[in-house]
């Protein structure tokens, strides 16, 4: 079945299955916007371990989701994975680092003679839920705003922008308004999602303050997220977007995302549903305590970020445009690795519903109890 | 076709050794040390003895606290093929790509879904469930060396892929041939049981430190049982494979063979010779590459061919050519390389200006020559040499060692079953060290590996200077430094932390 699918299908199919993966990611950052709340919501040093440790149980989630990703984009998309990744080299850079620190904390914060003490590992968690967070939203703004590249013959990578003489290598995607409230809003939006998961997954009998103060922050973070992502949005609808005709030429269409909102009907019916479900969430545990935000406002996510994927990718648009040259952008098209390749790899993608599905088992049955007070005492905590 | 900034690319290639070398600090352990708290646990699932639990978790935390670095360095590397190799990573990413997310789909996955069980289950899942998740993280970390290691044995060998002149890069035509290829699975079976090895090192050298102060005894004897067994076999394997690794470089890299054999004029019932190295030596002039050399007739004909009247070639056979026996050489190469190279721009033009005639003659013409396209890319033929020091001496320090580990945990093992370990105060420090010999013996495999492919990224096919990213040097100057600082700072907590554990030991107090 899979051998008969035709080259444009299979380009489809892996955007979409790139844009699955990168909006799980979102979802998962949750446990980046948890790391940032620690010294805000956490007191007492049980409290700071109940957090590091019911975090600490998933960490692994969004690393490895994020790993995939450049995996499943170095496989299906190898053009974008060697500009993005060589052009933009700094935004990436600065991304990584802050998850190498993030991937040694929660191991290490706790243990006796840990060379750096606690406080630095926190502090390494923190950078990584909000520098790391922001610039991967001010990456993903450039799917809209573009970047300084262009591509020759051979489709080598020159990257040009220069401030005071230097070449900021992608750097400069945070000095966008609109990348730099992408990444403000995902920032906060991680922050919604830490406190809803730590409200699901930990038991407050012996610490009430712990609970109501999640219960505020999600909703302050909530309430901090909604303008930028209201700019955001709007941008997109009024802004210029780069149009690939039927011969690959790129040109400049003006409200480009409106159109192709208006295009993909289903893409605005799962936008609508995404924004609704968020609030859902958060509401719901502001005002009627409830403990299953979590899986509200994540599916909620997981909708708005596969829109904010998809949305400059389909509709014969460029989804890593240039704004130097516009004919070095790139599409889902002429990005993509070879039909050969694409259909090996959807066979191997047959196999993702399995992992899903352990994955899934595995967390139902490790968190069908709440983490307690004793347990934290217990020795198998962070 | 483009300037090349050659001290990008040696940054570039520093960077990437430095990376991969603090990465295979921590890996082997985690490919064995797994295994190992798998036979511990299962003992203790069998016995129900709360000392092997004792003993399990013991290994867990010095796993963990290894695990977490491992993964802390792995994210680094995967990206570097885009931010220093983009290049590398446009031509070749249908091929290479493919491991690499297969990689993340189902082994990562798998070992960081079923290490939270690991460590914070005990109390949340049956024994039953435990025990399967401690395996799988040992199948799952062994998995993602499968899949990495495809990917690398693919750029030693390039297989199952043709060159599209449209995209100018290589496709792939055949998975399989790229999964089972010859030279990824003896690298495969070479590397994973060479953490098990490791492992079992590391494994001893802690107990030995137990016995020689004289603490937790009981844990350090058990332990010291299951590591001599399991060391004892994965030693006498990876030798084997080890062996087998020789005949695949032999067979599809004659000039990394060469290199690491020292060997510069071929000969028919080729012996093995082995010394000093002389630094003077150049490929094609007369004079002796040994300073201080041993010999043993015929042995290297049989190692490489698997008979004894084959001939090996040596450098200068593969740099310079041999009529005799047929092997051109590189200038002849470069030479047609150079055509084709010029062919393909032709082609490229002649697609530009819409003439398909002139397209089809310039294509018509690169494809006698494709095969030697990356030879066009190398200024002489002597930089098709790599530098013959490094893997020489890496390869005779992990043979050296390779041979010796075996006799080392036979030994052990002889002693511990016959329960006078303790006595043997001549034993326990070798012990102790044994470990670091291991470490030793790794890095080495992976700088004989590496540096013998030198100059190539893709064996014959992509010169590493052609692999690299548009990028001026300080910037690769800057992150090299960025992470020798930070993997040097974490390298150092993560041996505090170890060393305060071990000083702790098992929960419980100390096991007599
Ligand atoms: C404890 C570690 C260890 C030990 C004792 C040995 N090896 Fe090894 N060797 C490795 C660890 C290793 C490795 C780190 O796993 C390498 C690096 C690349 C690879 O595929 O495996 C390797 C590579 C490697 C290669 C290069 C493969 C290539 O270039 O693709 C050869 C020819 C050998 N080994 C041969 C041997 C022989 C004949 C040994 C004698 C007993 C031996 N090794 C012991
Ligand atoms: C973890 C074990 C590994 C170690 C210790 C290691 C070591 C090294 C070393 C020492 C070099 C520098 C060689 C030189 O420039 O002279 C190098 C280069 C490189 N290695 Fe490895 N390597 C490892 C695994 C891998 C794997 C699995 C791959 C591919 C999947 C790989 C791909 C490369 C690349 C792309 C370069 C840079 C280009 C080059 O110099 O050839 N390495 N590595
Ligand atoms: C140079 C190429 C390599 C790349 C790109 C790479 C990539 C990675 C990445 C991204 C991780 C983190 C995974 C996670 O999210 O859990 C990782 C960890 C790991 N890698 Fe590598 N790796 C390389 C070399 C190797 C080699 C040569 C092996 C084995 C033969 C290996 C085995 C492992 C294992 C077992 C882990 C699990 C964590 C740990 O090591 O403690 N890797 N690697």
């Amino acid at each position: 079945m899979i051998s008969n699918l035709d080259y444009i299908t299979l380009q489809q199919l892996w955007w979409i299955i790139c844009s699955i993966v990168g909006s799980l990611f979102l979802f998962l950052t949750f446990v980046q916007g948890g790391q940032t709340l620690l010294w805000q919501v956490a007191k007492t040093d049980l409290e700071k371990s109940l957090v590091v440790t019911s975090l600490g149980r998933k960490w692994e989630m969004p690393f490895t989701t994020l790993v995939l990703f450049g995996g499943a984009l170095f496989a299906a998309f190898p053009k974008f994975y060697a500009t993005s990744f060589g052009g933009a080299y700094w935004v990436w850079i600065l991304i990584l680092f802050s998850f190498i620190i993030q991937a040694v904390s929660y191991e290490y914060r706790k243990k006796p003679n840990n060379l750096l003490g606690s406080r630095v590992y926190e502090l390494f968690l923190f950078i990584n839920g909000s520098i790391g967070v922001l610039l991967i939203g001010a990456a993903v703004g450039t799917f809209y705003t573009g970047s300084n590249f262009t591509l020759d013959l051979y489709n080598r990578v020159t990257w040009d922008y220069t401030l005071m003489g230097i070449n900021l290598r992608g750097l400069e995607a945070a000095f966008s308004l609109f990348n730099l409230s992408l990444g403000i809003f995902l920032v906060f939006n991680a922050r919604v999602l830490g406190a809803l998961y730590l409200l699901n997954s930990i038991d407050f009998s012996s610490t009430r303050d712990l609970e109501s103060r999640l219960r505020k922050s999600a909703w302050t973070s909530f309430i901090i997220a909604l303008p930028f992502l209201l700019y955001v949005l709007i941008s997109i609808l009024f802004m210029k977007g780069f149009n690939a005709d039927s011969e690959g030429i790129i040109s400049l269409v003006s409200t480009k995302y409106l159109s192709n909102l208006l295009a993909m009907p289903y893409l605005f019916i799962l936008l609508v549903a995404g924004i609704v479900l968020v609030l859902y969430g958060v509401l719901t545990s502001y005002f009627k305590k409830s403990k299953k935000g979590i899986w509200f406002s994540g599916l909620g996510t997981i909708c708005v970020g596969l829109v904010v994927l998809c949305l400059p990718a389909f509709n014969n648009t460029a989804f890593y445009p240039s704004k130097l040259d516009l004919q070095s952008s790139l599409t889902i098209f002429n990005a993509s690795s070879s039909k050969f390749t694409l259909t090996v790899m959807t066979y191997v993608a047959l196999g993702i519903p399995i992992v899903l599905a352990y994955v899934i088992y595995v967390w139902k049955l490790m968190d069908s109890k709440k983490l307690t007070a004793a347990e934290i005492t217990d020795e198998e905590s962070y | 076709m483009v300037d090349i900034d050659l001290s990008m690319v040696n940054w570039a290639r520093a960077q990437f050794a430095l990376t991969a070398m603090y990465h295979w600090i921590f890996v082997p352990l985690t490919l064995g040390l797994s295994f190992l708290c798998a036979f511990f646990e299962s003992i203790y699932v069998r016995t129900g003895d709360k000392q092997w639990r004792a003993i399990t978790k013991f290994w867990m935390t010095l796993f963990g606290i290894n695990f977490a670095i491992g993964v802390a360095t792995g994210i680094i590397l995967e990206f570097e093929f885009g931010t220093n190799w983009s290049n590398y990573s446009w031509i070749v990413g249908d091929i290479f790509g493919a491991p690499l997310a297969i990689e993340g789909i189902f082994a990562f996955f798998l070992e960081a879904t079923f290490f939270a069980v690991m460590f914070f289950g005990w109390h949340r899942v049956s024994k039953g469930f435990h025990l399967f998740s401690t395996w799988m993280v040992a199948i799952g970390s062994n998995l993602s060396a499968v899949w990495i290691l495809v990917a690398n044995g693919w750029m030693q060998n390039p297989v199952g892929m043709i060159f599209n002149p449209e995209t100018a890069r290589f496709e792939m035509n055949s998975f399989s041939e790229v999964v089972f290829n010859p030279v990824a699975v003896s690298k495969f079976v070479h590397t994973s049981s060479s953490g098990f090895l490791f492992a079992s090192l590391f494994v001893l050298t802690i107990s030995c430190w137990y016995l020689i102060k004289g603490r937790h005894i009981q844990m350090a004897k058990k332990s010291i049982v299951v590591a001599s067994v399991f060391g004892l076999l994965s030693s006498s394997f990876v030798a084997f494979t080890g062996d087998e690794s020789a005949y695949e470089v032999a067979q599809k890299q004659p000039m990394k063979l060469a290199a690491i054999e020292g060997l510069y004029k071929g000969q028919t019932k080729a012996p093995i010779e082995a010394g000093i190295l002389n630094h003077d030596k150049k490929p094609g002039d007369d004079q002796d590459p040994f300073i201080v050399k041993v010999k043993i007739p015929f042995l290297l004909s049989l190692l490489a061919n698997r008979s004894l009247n084959s001939f090996v070639p040596g450098i200068d056979d593969l740099v310079y050519g041999n009529k005799e026996q047929n092997i051109e050489g590189v200038a002849s190469k470069i030479n047609k390389g150079k055509a084709a190279i010029n062919d393909l721009a032709l082609f490229k033009q002649a697609r530009k200006e819409k003439n398909s005639q002139k397209a089809d003659l310039a294509l018509a013409d690169f494809r006698k020559n494709q095969e030697y396209m990356g030879y066009g890319y190398l200024n002489t033929p002597e930089e098709a040499v790599p530098p013959v020091a490094i893997p020489y001496y890496a390869f005779h320090i992990m043979v050296t060692l390779g041979s010796f580990f075996p006799v080392l945990f036979a030994v052990f093992l002889f002693y511990a079953v016959k329960g006078s370990l303790t006595q043997q105060k001549w034993l326990l420090p070798i012990g102790l060290i044994s470990g670091l010999l291991g470490l030793i013996a790794q890095q080495s495999g992976w700088v004989v590996a590496e540096v013998g492919r030198q100059p190539w990224a893709i064996n014959g096919l992509l010169p590493v200077k052609m692999a690299t990213t548009n990028l001026s040097a300080v910037n690769v100057q800057i992150t090299f430094f960025m992470f020798l600082g930070l993997f040097t700072i974490l390298l150092a907590a993560e041996i505090t932390i170890m060393l305060k554990q071990i000083s702790i030991g098992p929960e419980g107090g100390s096991l007599k």
